[in-house]
């Protein structure tokens, strides 16, 4: 006679869709190789504070007299073309140019996903309205725009002359125009996505219980545009970087003394004929660091969507 | 259809007048004042010749009213003139626009055959070696920073290997096609690197899928050799999409345009707008730069159009 | 059932669509008529079937009634009151909707108590907790397992999906489901195990099913009253018995004849009916039916038929010249 089992049943965790995930992006081995990459890129950028410690370097100290020399003991990458040690300009021109990708595509994100959900759920003329908008932006040549945004004079908004030229108004500057013309893909992805899933069942069944647009919006659509808008939004922080290197290049993004990767070229004619491994480094970064990021984005979106063609 | 194109056009318009209504209050941002150089120039410059100067040139009347007086003019044809260069602002930018687009034209087609290339090779066998060298190749490319893809060419073919000049548009006094060629080579190197790795994940990304298809199979089951004849009945499929967006992708070619031409000193539209910002020469930055979104609108509606004809199944609503 | 006074009167409802087209030069837009001058009433603890075939309107209809579409003529009453959007608002509770397709009718990424409970936050009923006990009651009704609360909707069959809907319908305590083709997209042993259990809830709680259908079978099994849709028009509405023994309206009985009885006998012939159902946008005059029905006559091309009882049948009304 075999006992009967009265024990209450166990209420078990499902096996998120999240873990299920994870463990596709970790079969991904250009991907995890990627993340292992922007990982040691992060830790490089921020030792610089604790080398500045160690060390006893001023990292902007300029001494011209040492304008080029070759790397040393002291100096490992040399000095640069104002006497500053390379590697902590390399270091913390980093983490400015990490700072600007990831901020700016945060507000542009945010910006993006805001229209392209409300283009989608409410539809009719806001949508008509809203997608011309949208494409009447994407209609515009970039670079040209951003330099117009960059070397715009922010004392004659008002701003004081001290804050208009302080790092914190130049970091902001770039960011807030980069986000300006960047969020543009962001919204067309949303909307489609929106317009879809909006004439789900489920949405229906909410409605039918009384749910508000809000309410369906966080709780239904958002939930299920996550995974695109994390693909796309990783490729965006490559995007971004891309955007603020050049334009910090061309002398309107970062200005020195901020260091930034982008700016770091920004006499790079000069660079090229008496100091060529410096010209080298800092784009090199850059490449390494956005090869990176698009390999991490290639490997989310196979983690996201197992049938999509490698 | 030709109600499509009409609207096309009147909303490119419509963007070009925005366009110039907010480039026109940016440009009022800018560092400097017109008056700057004059003042500049001459010491003797009180606070009321200053001011008597700004009413004869319109500088104290509001914006939206400047902006009104500057559109009347240009819809006239006179588009201001260039402080730098002394001349109107037509004659500057025209031989600019010429370059540009040639160094546009000639990349974009350019990276179109390479791209091609590269995708269908790639696709014959995804997977493989071919492929994943293609695409890392096609990564590398839309990761590089354009500025630095230029200085490393300079730094390899100009400085270490003296076999390319390192900018200009010509040697003086020479004015062969061999030196205009050398000296253009570079640029559309760099322009053409940088727009091949897009282009070749659009291409290879259509070729796998067009090969998945069905009619494909049958083809290969008909006998059909999987080389040249294969490639060919999936090429001809996937050729619209494809097109299509590379197409739309011209415009976008300007940017890096731009940053290649300031790096080799080629004098086109690009360096046009970014030395006038820089010099505050406001009028000719601002036709510029209304050039530049009208090669952008006129690509894309070109493309658009195309896209519609060629294509059967799209009504041109 | 009861002479208890109706939950539901829906009295001359029209869905029209203004479609695209039309302008200065072409005339005006046309319209698709997808619900025409339909009046119904639902009595509380009964099930009303609507019945017809694809393109009838019957699921804009069902849509109608569970406030997720306004009609463009007639009203709707609930309870007695005149439904404006104040009144919706407070009965969203009392009217609930199950839809045809399992695999789309609950958010994939939502566990199963969250679903089942969502009503109830929606409407702001009761705390956290208080729900959390309602989903554990509400699951044990629909015969799923306790655990069943914390997974999620993918690691569920369809007919098991479809337990979850039904639950998520009861949750806010409703006196009216609309049931949008409930049973269609399941597998038919599932079928009958799903129409008990409906059959069970109603029983137990008294509350009063829209049954959305295009299977004369299933609502042989659950209606009590039965309607028939064709072309957004009401051609007949009969108690069950009646209506299966011995139809009024020669579309009905097409319907009915067209069932495939598997070792009941031959199938009575000469009443299948031909062509296809005309579109919305441009009705037939007169009967919208004439053009398919074998009794046609002259009439039936210019007058259309009102709803009215059948001869010697005051329950069993049907909109024909020529009803039996």
């Amino acid at each position: 006679m075999t006992a009967l089992d009265t024990s209450p049943p166990r209420v078990e965790q499902a096996q998120s869709v999240w873990s299920l995930r994870w463990k596709r992006f970790r079969g991904h081995r250009t991907g995890m190789i990627a993340l292992g990459i922007l990982v040691l890129l992060v830790l490089f950028t921020l030792s610089a504070g604790p080398i500045v410690a160690w060390t006893g370097i001023d990292p902007d100290a300029t001494d011209l007299l040492s304008r080029y020399d070759p790397p040393s003991a002291e100096h490992w990458l040399g000095m640069d073309d104002a006497g500053r040690d390379e590697l902590l300009r390399l270091m913390y021109g980093g983490q400015i140019s990490l700072l600007v990708g990831l901020v700016s595509t945060l507000i542009g994100g945010v910006v993006g996903l805001g229209i392209g959900l409300c283009a989608g759920y409410f539809g009719g003329r806001l949508d008509a309205l809203l997608m011309r908008f949208t494409d009447g932006m994407i209609a515009l040549p970039l670079l040209p725009l951003l330099i117009v945004f960059g070397a715009v004079d922010l004392t004659k908004l008002g701003f004081s002359s001290e804050f208009a030229h302080s790092g914190a108004a130049g970091f902001w500057r770039v960011v807030v125009i980069i986000a300006i013309v960047d969020w543009t893909q962001m919204a067309r992805l949303v909307r489609a996505a929106t317009l879809s899933l909006k004439e789900r069942d489920y949405v229906l069944a909410a409605k039918a219980s009384g749910a508000s647009p809000f309410y369906v919006m966080a709780a239904h659509i958002l939930p299920n545009v996550a995974t695109p808008i994390i693909v796309a939004g990783t490729l965006t922080v490559g995007r971004v970087i891309l955007l603020e290197s050049v334009l910090s290049f061309l002398g309107f993004g970062i200005v020195p003394p901020t260091p930034s990767w982008g700016n770091m070229l920004n006499n790079a004619q000069e660079l090229v004929t008496t100091a060529p491994a410096l010209a080298v480094y800092p784009g090199l970064l850059i490449f390494i660091t956005v090869i990176a990021v698009n390999f991490i984005g290639d490997g989310l979106q196979h983690a996201f969507d197992p049938r999509s063609s490698r | 259809m030709t109600g499509f194109v009409l609207r096309r056009c009147l909303q490119a318009l419509l963007v070009l007048w925005v366009m110039s209504f907010v480039i026109y209050g940016l440009i009022g941002l800018m560092p400097g004042d017109p008056l700057d150089v004059m003042i500049a120039s001459n010491p003797g410059a009180t606070p009321e010749i200053v001011a008597h100067l700004r009413q004869i040139y319109g500088l104290d009347q509001p914006m939206p009213l400047r902006y009104w007086h500057w559109l009347l003019d240009a819809l006239h044809g006179d588009f201001g003139f260039s402080r730098t260069h002394s001349e109107p602002v037509l004659i500057v930018l025209a031989p600019a626009l010429a370059q540009t687009c040639k160094l546009m034209l000639i990349s974009f087609v350019l990276s179109v055959v390479l791209a091609f290339a590269l995708g269908v090779a790639a696709a014959r066998k995804p997977g493989g070696w071919v492929d994943g060298f293609v695409s890392l190749f096609a990564f590398a490319g839309i990761s590089v920073p354009v500025f630095w893809l230029a200085l490393i060419l300079i730094i390899v073919f100009a400085v270490q290997l003296h076999w390319l000049p390192a900018s200009g548009m010509g040697t003086v006094g020479d004015n062969g096609l061999i030196d205009q060629i050398r000296h253009l080579t570079l640029p559309v190197a760099t322009l053409t690197l940088a727009s091949t790795g897009q282009f070749t994940r659009y291409v290879r990304a259509a070729m796998i899928e067009t090969m998945r298809m069905d009619f494909i199979r049958t083809a290969r089951a008909k006998g059909l050799g999987e080389g040249r004849l294969v490639i060919r009945h999936a090429l001809r499929n996937a050729l619209i999409p494809v097109v299509t967006i590379m197409a739309l992708s011209f415009g976008t070619l300007f940017s890096g345009a731009l940053v290649t031409e300031t790096m080799f000193a080629q004098w086109g539209m690009g360096k046009m707008i970014y030395d006038s910002i820089l010099a505050n020469d406001y009028n000719l930055a601002l036709v510029g730069l209304l050039f530049a979104t009208l090669i952008t609108l006129l690509s894309n509606l070109i493309a658009d159009l195309a896209y519609g004809w060629l294509d059967p199944r799209i009504s041109l609503k | 059932m009861t002479d208890a006074p109706p939950i539901l009167e829906i009295d001359r409802i029209s869905v029209h669509f203004p479609m695209a087209g039309g302008g200065w030069f072409s005339g005006p837009a046309p319209v698709l008529r997808a619900v025409e001058t339909v009046s119904l009433a639902i009595r509380p603890g009964e099930t009303l079937a609507l019945v017809g075939e694809s393109g009838s309107g019957k699921s804009t209809l069902g849509q109608v009634v569970a406030g997720l579409r306004e009609p463009t003529l007639g009203t709707l009453k609930f309870h007695g009151v005149p439904m404006g959007k104040a009144e919706w608002r407070a009965a969203r509770k009392a009217i609930q909707i199950v839809f045809q397709d399992p695999f789309s009718a609950l958010d994939p990424r939502m566990p199963v108590s969250d679903l089942i409970t969502e009503p109830l936050k929606i409407q702001r009923i009761g705390s956290a907790a208080e729900r959390r006990e309602r989903a554990a009651a509400l699951v044990a009704q629909v015969g799923l397992p306790l655990d069943a609360l914390n997974r999620y909707p993918h690691e569920f069959s369809g007919g098991q999906r479809q337990r979850i809907a039904i639950a998520r319908a009861l949750a806010p305590d409703p006196s009216l489901i609309v049931a949008d083709e409930p049973l269609s997209a399941l597998d038919v042993s599932i079928q009958s195990q799903v129409l008990n259990l409906m059959k069970g809830i109603q029983e137990e709680r008294g509350l009063s099913y829209l049954f959305i259908s295009h299977d004369l079978a299933v609502v042989n099994h659950l209606a009590d009253r039965v309607a028939v849709l064709y072309l957004g028009r009401l051609v007949e509405l009969a108690p069950r018995a009646s209506l299966f023994a011995q139809p009024s309206h020669p579309y009905t009985a097409a319907l009915l004849d067209a069932v495939p009885r598997i070792g009941r006998g031959r199938r009575r012939r000469g009443r299948s009916l031909s062509g296809e159902m005309p579109s919305p946008l441009n009705p037939p005059p007169g009967c919208v039916f004439h053009t398919r029905c074998p009794k046609v006559q002259a009439i039936c091309k210019i007058t259309p038929p009102m709803l009215e009882p059948a001869p010697g049948r005051p329950t069993h009304l049907a909109a024909c010249h020529f009803k039996e």
